[in-house]
């Protein structure tokens, strides 16, 4: 009953012992290593202590989403909230989770002043328990018919994520291998229960915890305990709890895209044994013949299920690429082709390097990966310098890969759609687009691969630190090179002739943050561009065009007629002395100095097309 | 198992569990005894000792230990 997926981690103790000592933001990492790692249900009690006393401490803990899940049920549930959370921190979510009184699901969905109701919930677990549902005179319609009503009460009050729990399969055989002949049987209702809730669930878009299956995984012995079950009422094992608490986290992180997206594979010892490097396409283990060849074209062929069903494949491998293609070419035993891996690497390069480019050549956040290879130097390089990475513990065995892998969990899905099947088939197109794009000289189509959105706001007191460190410390793309304190900053940022731009661009790659700061002020019908500075590391990305557009439409709301900008020269401004002319600008003067003057005249200007998207709510209100 | 042998990992047990690093594992020691000791809390020291110590309690005898010191009895008695 272990999360067998999870590495055992050294000096566990001594790290829980020493986050006290850690400042807020280093917690929250540390926090999920340790959540990450073999957890007994002990140490998940004490990890799961310190995790709330961080909470309480810190408020909340950067890094982590913050998630509302309530427990609702008919037995004890106290015991399953630990695992929860520590399977959400595992995950990035900070989940606070909120019980029902003992057995009053009923009370607590229908009174509007119940704590359910106070704590309004993002997500709602339905936990009913077998001897709950199926007593005397029970039948699976009734039980159906209780839980569709919780739902639509859940729905209609919270509009939340529903969870319900299937039936935990506790009753013992009355007829026995033909148990559904007899109507009457516990089991068969309950049987009948788990089997209707399939297609009701889904017809209400409900989410399954599939309690029932995860005792078929691994035996009622292991998940209930009848002498437990009588003491206190805890249906599921306080020893199942670590992998309940998985479960139900896998669902909340499904509905939320925190699902995995990415299976990235080693080649040799992981699709085949051997080295193709040094045994050869002959000398490789794979398919008919050995047990251990069977056992990679079994976990070849999941990989390739897996891969229909939407999950992309990629290759990461120590190798030489023309030997590590080989076999995808030429082995009659190899399940998948080349055509199945949206991004194969095989080189020498260190593997964090490696599943970097892969992430960044699939557009896909590298916490969408999951990375696995047998050898255990490679993975604990990838926890150490990508602990957002999902490393499984492979077995030595590679007839565990499939189970580990599985067991994992981490492609978790609740909606199955046309477009999960194309979208392995569009990753791949789009990555092969990337790897052209990235030979291509043309200019135009680079830029638009970056999918850039330019954010525009003027200033404001959030923003005033940033902007006056920005103003007094760019040197070159900086037309006038006006330092500012900040309180100067603040008198523009509310003198209403002043019209003030900061400027955010985020990109295919992630968020640059405030770029370029601009100040205009209004003087009857001209507007004079005191301040435009830019970061240097987004030249050549149209930024200024993109600017310009946007401040020749707000200057003409404040009724200027002509943009009047200046250039300053100084040592290290040179790269912006032809900026206005580039820009369309007409030279007015130019002085002894070399300060130039330049005007635009907004009756004229028409805006310049750019390879992004504007986000401006501000100035489109005016 | 001895006594002897039996209390200072039962100790162990008691501190993870209830969160308290001075808490000694006395054979007068009672549910009422130690704070953290509620419903919850008891099922995971009960469970912890049993993985623990690879022994089974029985309902009845879960239900008629009063103290620290008969639990331990029973430990005694099943790693004899």
């Amino acid at each position: 009953m272990e999360l067998s997926w999870l590495p055992e981690q050294e000096g566990w103790s001594d790290s829980l012992r020493a986050l006290g000592a850690l400042p807020a933001a280093e917690v929250a990492a540390s926090l999920r290593e340790l959540a990450t790692s073999r957890l007994d249900f002990l140490k998940a009690t004490k990890l799961d202590r310190a995790f709330q006393k961080a909470l309480a401490e810190h408020g909340t803990l950067p890094g982590l989403e913050a998630l509302r899940l309530a427990i609702l049920g008919s037995a004890t549930t106290g015991h399953l909230t630990a695992g929860i959370r520590l399977a959400g921190l595992r995950r990035g979510l900070a989940i606070e989770i909120y019980e029902g009184p003992y057995g009053m699901y009923r009370q607590e969905l229908m009174d509007i002043g119940s704590g359910l109701h106070r704590f309004k919930p993002e997500a709602l677990l339905l936990a009913l328990d077998a001897r709950h549902l199926v007593g005397e005179g029970a039948s699976a319609d009734a039980a159906l018919d209780l839980m569709q009503t919780c739902w639509q009460q859940a729905k209609t009050s919270f509009s939340c994520q529903v969870l319900q729990q299937t039936v935990m399969p506790v009753f013992p055989l009355l007829l026995g291998n033909n148990e559904s002949r007899l109507l009457h049987s516990p089991a068969a209702i309950l049987a009948d229960i788990n089997h209707k809730l399939r297609a009701a669930s889904e017809a209400e878009g409900v989410d399954l915890l599939a309690l029932d299956q995860f005792v078929v995984d691994a035996g009622l012995a292991q998940w209930h305990d009848p002498a437990i079950w009588h003491r206190s009422k805890h249906e599921v094992h306080p020893r199942a709890t670590q992998l309940y608490g998985d479960q139900v986290a896998r669902l909340l992180a499904a509905a939320r895209g925190r699902s995995s997206k990415c299976l990235v594979l080693d080649l040799d010892n992981t699709l085949w044994g051997g080295v193709i490097g040094d045994d050869g396409l002959e000398g490789i283990v794979l398919g008919q013949g050995s047990g251990a060849g069977e056992a990679f074209v079994e976990f070849q062929r999941y990989a390739l299920a897996l891969s229909e069903r939407g999950v992309i494949l990629a290759v990461c491998s120590k190798n030489d690429e023309v030997n590590a293609l080989s076999p995808f070419e030429k082995h009659p035993e190899m399940v998948l082709k080349r055509s199945h891996i949206a991004c194969f690497t095989a080189n020498w390069t260190d593997k964090a390097t490696n599943l970097r480019h892969i992430a960044k050549t699939l557009n896909i956040g590298i916490d969408s990966l999951v990375f696995a290879d047998d050898n255990p130097v490679e993975r604990a390089l990838i926890r150490r310098e990508l602990p957002m990475v999902a490393v499984p513990e492979m077995p030595e065995d590679p007839a565990g890969y499939v189970s580990v892998v599985s067991a994992a969990g981490y492609f978790e899905g609740l909606r199955l759609t046309a477009e999960d099947r194309l979208r392995s088939e569009q990753y791949q197109a789009n990555a092969e687009r990337t790897r052209l794009m990235e030979t291509a000289t043309d200019m135009g189509s680079y830029l638009d691969s970056l999918r850039m959105t330019l954010f525009a706001r003027p200033f404001d007191s959030l923003g005033l630190a940033r902007i006056t460190q920005l103003i007094n410390k760019t040197n070159q793309f900086n037309l006038t090179t006006q330092r500012l304190t900040e309180a100067e900053v603040a008198e523009r940022m509310n003198d209403p002739r002043c019209v003030t731009l900061q400027v955010r661009l985020t990109d295919r790659f992630g968020d640059n943050g405030v770029i370029a700061i601009l100040i205009a002020r209004i003087q009857q019908k001209e507007a004079v561009i005191e301040t435009w500075l830019m970061s240097c590391r987004v030249l050549g990305r149209k930024v200024e065009e993109a600017c310009l557009n946007l401040l020749a439409e707000l200057c003409a709301a404040q009724g200027a007629e002509h943009l009047i900008g200046i250039y300053k020269p100084t040592e290290k401004n040179g790269m912006v002395r032809e900026m206005y002319a580039n820009l369309g600008f007409e030279l007015v003067s130019e002085q002894g100095d070399g300060v130039t003057q330049w005007t635009l005249p907004l009756a004229k200007f028409t805006p310049r097309a750019v390879p992004m998207q504007i986000d401006a709510p501000e100035f489109v209100a005016q | 198992m001895t006594k002897e042998e039996i209390y200072p990992r039962l100790t162990e047990i008691f501190r993870d569990v209830f969160d308290d690093e001075s808490l000694v594992a006395t054979p007068e020691m009672t549910a009422s005894d130690v704070k953290e000791w509620d419903s919850v809390n008891h099922i995971t020291l009960m469970v912890a000792i049993e993985e623990e110590f690879g022994v089974k309690f029985k309902t009845a005898e879960v239900e008629k230990m009063k103290n620290v010191g008969q639990m331990v009895e029973h430990i005694e008695e099943k790693t004899a």
